[in-house]
């Protein structure tokens, strides 16, 4: 089966570089291996701390990340995807341990504040869904009554919420999205019979999995200011951003093969000729480029033993130091080595093994070394920018033939 | 035996990091609470199983069968398939007579067929359904597929056996009930395409229902006899050096995957020779083997609905790519839902609402997107969308037959 491009990687990177390449009139198919860390987004996607210094060797040391960040909030909006922010300078969103974090382009629920101080209230009220175990509401008013707001915390009465706890150990802010999302009007009836005086309402994002104007029709209804905070995985505003992501892309023709997954790539020294997966055995996927965008540790992208770090499907070179010890610092909180473990690649982010140029081999995204994702707070600021720049780089390289 | 044997589980639940990614997916969760969920009744409740059957919860019968859970999970956790096997290991419930009737689709279809003329309006008399509803717990609000009145065994006998071995290549047919009692004309549209294309067609050495239905329905002894019978067969076959094509995918994936993961069963003989026949045609023209000459006045505004076991099996790409071959055609790709009927399941009155409101979202793109007709691969798919969204379905193979030009098809490959 042949194609232009395939990716291997159905993640946020996996899908920009897809449908880039797919709206710029080229045949491309992903192949994804399960779901992927959209699943686990917090709501904001994060480009880079204030005051990092990269250090030498990140992924945007070898892009235009000034031009792509102009591109991002244009590049969603086509996929139905309204990201709030400013491309050019860091806002700051109410975390759900109530820290105020960093971040550049918030998914349409989520709330990113111009400066930290502008979270404001006289009296906040924290309304969670009894029962809900990933949301929680001690830290958050712990976190507000620090900034000097103090906060009530109250569970909404809505039945059809409260029949969920039926199976508890399933209920999670997906399940409750989409009972949820038929009801919005008793939700906005139980939020309003909660608040005394207060000028704050905080609530989970458990809104709106199909469609972003439910939590905002849900805002929009309650007499006060309204905040959307995330809670643990699965990730409503995530899920909805990748089945818009995908929708998008299949909608421009786009081949999604989920749940499929690549065990054995053919190739020579230089170039990578077919891929085998597991669903499609002896039908062999072709294309003149491949793009590895199968992310890091978490998502399996790359893998360790107590011997090395390495990248399981191609064997790719992988920068890290031999000596163990040096892989990570005992203490928890500290700059980890490992955050910069990723493959090798050439300036046009071209994959290296054994210390060569596989040519027709790109990576993208959180797999690639030196990205420190957690350290500088730049995990969807990679995953996007270098799936533009990838992108490009085939598309320039197609013009070249 | 060791502490390994007694504390470890077959379809690796110790893989799961309860991310709960499998529930976000799950079609059952949002419409019918009483199901404990993909990751509750599969990993985390195996791990209590494996300590004492006493945790062996009855709801697990709610799960369709779907596969949606393994599609989505990251860690390649064979959720479903952990559910599937504790109901057939631990279930104390005996299967009712409505389950067994339900279950039993090729012993039915023998009965009803050659007296379709009569059964067919008796089966939708308000009355009939009112009876079934009442007495067995089938829905009354369900459509019932039609029988057909001549199997499609005895029309291949009479009409086609004789033409097929002037061909030079063959290929072995699984057609599965619902061809043979129910819809004999996708089998005979098989036949016309397969010929086209240069092969020849044999049935296999009596085939018997792949028991998809009985192993839903918690009949685990009669599933392992049907699988025992169909492994010999499609082993035979195998054996001969001929594909077997199917045009199922429910009974495609059951042999192929579900005979080996629940019942035991070695499918190592046939395993890669079963085919869907979706995947075969398209391979055939993807490496310029044959050549598929359509008619030039074919026009179709064609939406496609991937059913969830060919998600499973990731296939559903070999019927967009042959769909999207046709020139006439005006493709649209459905979202990637359940259409809620998953066989015997949605017939059930107990599951006739839920069944409903899993495939809502399903009905509703269908209708937006008004096709002029749905493509799919799935039989009880193709009842439940005729039913809940009014529009007619047909298997991906007997749209080929309608817009090939068979005979230049025919010739292009002699």
């Amino acid at each position: 089966m042949r194609f232009d491009t395939i990716i291997i990687g159905g993640g946020l990177s996996g899908l920009t570089a897809g449908l880039r390449l797919q709206k710029a009139g080229r045949k491309t198919a992903i192949v994804s291996a399960g779901q992927n860390a959209l699943h686990f987004a917090s709501g904001v996607f994060g480009v880079l701390n204030e005051g990092a210094v990269l250090p030498e060797g990140h992924p945007y040391s070898r892009i235009d990340t000034d031009k792509y960040l102009e591109e991002v909030k244009p590049f969603f909006l086509e996929a139905d995807i309204r990201l709030g922010g400013d491309a050019r300078k860091n806002g700051w969103r109410l975390s759900p341990s109530g820290a105020m974090l960093e971040g550049r382009f918030s998914l349409e629920e989520a709330t990113l504040f111009p400066a930290k101080e502008d979270l404001k209230a006289d009296k906040a009220l924290i309304v969670t869904v009894p029962g809900f175990l990933d949301f929680n509401t001690a830290f958050l008013a712990d976190g507000l009554e620090k900034r000097g707001i103090p906060a009530r915390v109250a569970s909404m009465d809505v039945q059809e919420l409260t029949d969920l706890r039926t199976s508890p150990s399933e209920m999670r802010s997906v399940n409750i999205a989409r009972v949820a999302d038929g009801i919005p009007g008793k939700v906005v009836e139980a939020v309003k019979a909660l608040i005394r005086d207060e000028d704050l309402v905080i609530l989970p994002q458990v809104f709106g999995i199909q469609d972003a104007a439910i939590p905002a029709q849900i805002a929009e209804a309650i007499p006060a200011r309204v905040l959307f905070v995330g809670t643990m995985p699965p990730s409503v505003p995530g899920i909805r951003t990748q089945l818009k992501l995908k929708r998008a892309y299949e909608r421009v023709g786009g081949t999604f093969l989920m749940g499929d997954e690549v065990v054995a790539p053919v190739m020579d020294e230089t170039h990578v000729k077919a891929l085998r997966t597991v669903n499609l055995g002896d039908q062999l996927l072709q294309a003149d480029h491949y793009i590895l965008a199968t992310g890091s540790f978490f998502s399996k992208g790359l893998a360790s033993s107590m011997q090395k770090v390495y990248e399981p499907l191609f064997g790719l070179d992988v920068d890290y130091p031999e000596d163990r010890m040096k892989w990570y610092d005992l203490d928890f909180f500290a700059p980890q080595a490992y955050g910069g473990f990723g493959v090798m690649t050439d300036p046009a982010f071209r994959a290296l093994k054994g210390g060569a140029v596989i040519e027709n081999l790109y990576v993208a995204g959180s797999v690639l070394a030196g990205c420190f994702s957690q350290q500088f707070g730049c995990g969807g600021g990679v995953a996007i920018l270098t799936a533009f720049a990838v992108a490009d780089n085939i598309l320039k390289e197609d013009t070249k033939r | 035996m060791t502490l390994q044997e007694i504390t470890s589980s077959a379809h690796n639940f110790e893989e799961c990091m309860k991310c709960t990614v499998c529930t976000a997916y799950c079609p059952v969760v949002p419409v019918n609470p009483r199901y404990p969920g993909p990751k509750q009744a599969g990993p985390d409740g195996e791990r209590l199983r494996l300590k004492h059957p006493y945790f062996f919860d009855e709801a697990l019968k709610y799960c369709l069968n779907c596969k949606r859970c393994e599609v989505a999970c990251p860690s390649g956790v064979k959720v479903a398939d952990i559910i599937q096997s504790a109901r057939l290991k631990y279930s104390r419930s005996k299967p009712k007579l409505r389950d067994r009737i339900l279950a039993s689709t090729d012993l039915m279809g023998s009965l009803a067929s050659p007296f379709a003329p009569v059964v067919n309006p008796v089966l939708g008399l308000g009355v009939t359904k009112s009876v079934m509803d009442g007495l067995m717990g089938i829905d009354k609000r369900r459509t019932f597929p039609k029988y057909a009145s001549k199997t499609f065994e005895a029309w291949f006998r009479k009409n086609a056996k004789a033409a097929q071995p002037a061909f030079q290549r063959s290929v072995a047919y699984f057609h599965g009930c619902y061809v043979n009692y129910n819809f004999p004309d996708l089998g005979k549209d098989f036949v016309r395409v397969m010929n086209a294309l240069g092969y020849g067609v044999r049935l296999l050495d009596k085939e018997q229902c792949c028991g998809v239905a009985m192993i839903s329905n918690g009949m685990a002894s009669a599933a392992r006899k049907h699988a025992s019978h169909n492994e010999k067969v499609l082993a035979k076959a195998a054996s001969e050096g001929l594909k077997i094509l199917t045009t199922s995918s429910t009974c495609t994936f059951t042999m192929r995957d579900e005979y080996g993961e629940l019942l035991g069963i070695d499918t190592a003989s046939y395993r890669d020779s079963l085919l869907m026949a979706t995947r075969f045609i398209f391979s055939l023209v993807d490496s310029g083997t044959a050549t598929l000459v359509f008619k030039p006045d074919y026009k179709a505004r064609i939406a496609y609905h991937t059913p969830c076991h060919l998600e499973k099996l990731g296939w559903g790409v070999f019927s967009t790519s042959l769909l999207k071959m046709i020139p006439g055609v005006e493709f649209t790709m459905l979202g990637s839902n359940c259409c809620g009927i998953a066989g015997t399941y949605g017939f059930k009155k107990e599951n006739y609402e839920a069944s409903q409101a899993i495939g809502k979202p399903l009905f509703d793109e269908i209708r937006a997107v008004a096709p002029d007709f749905v493509a799919c691969d799935c039989e009880t798919c193709k009842w439940q969308i005729e039913m809940s969204a009014g529009i007619p379905v047909k298997n991906p193979v007997s749209i080929l037959a309608e817009a090939l030009d068979l005979e230049k098809t025919a010739q292009a490959n002699r």
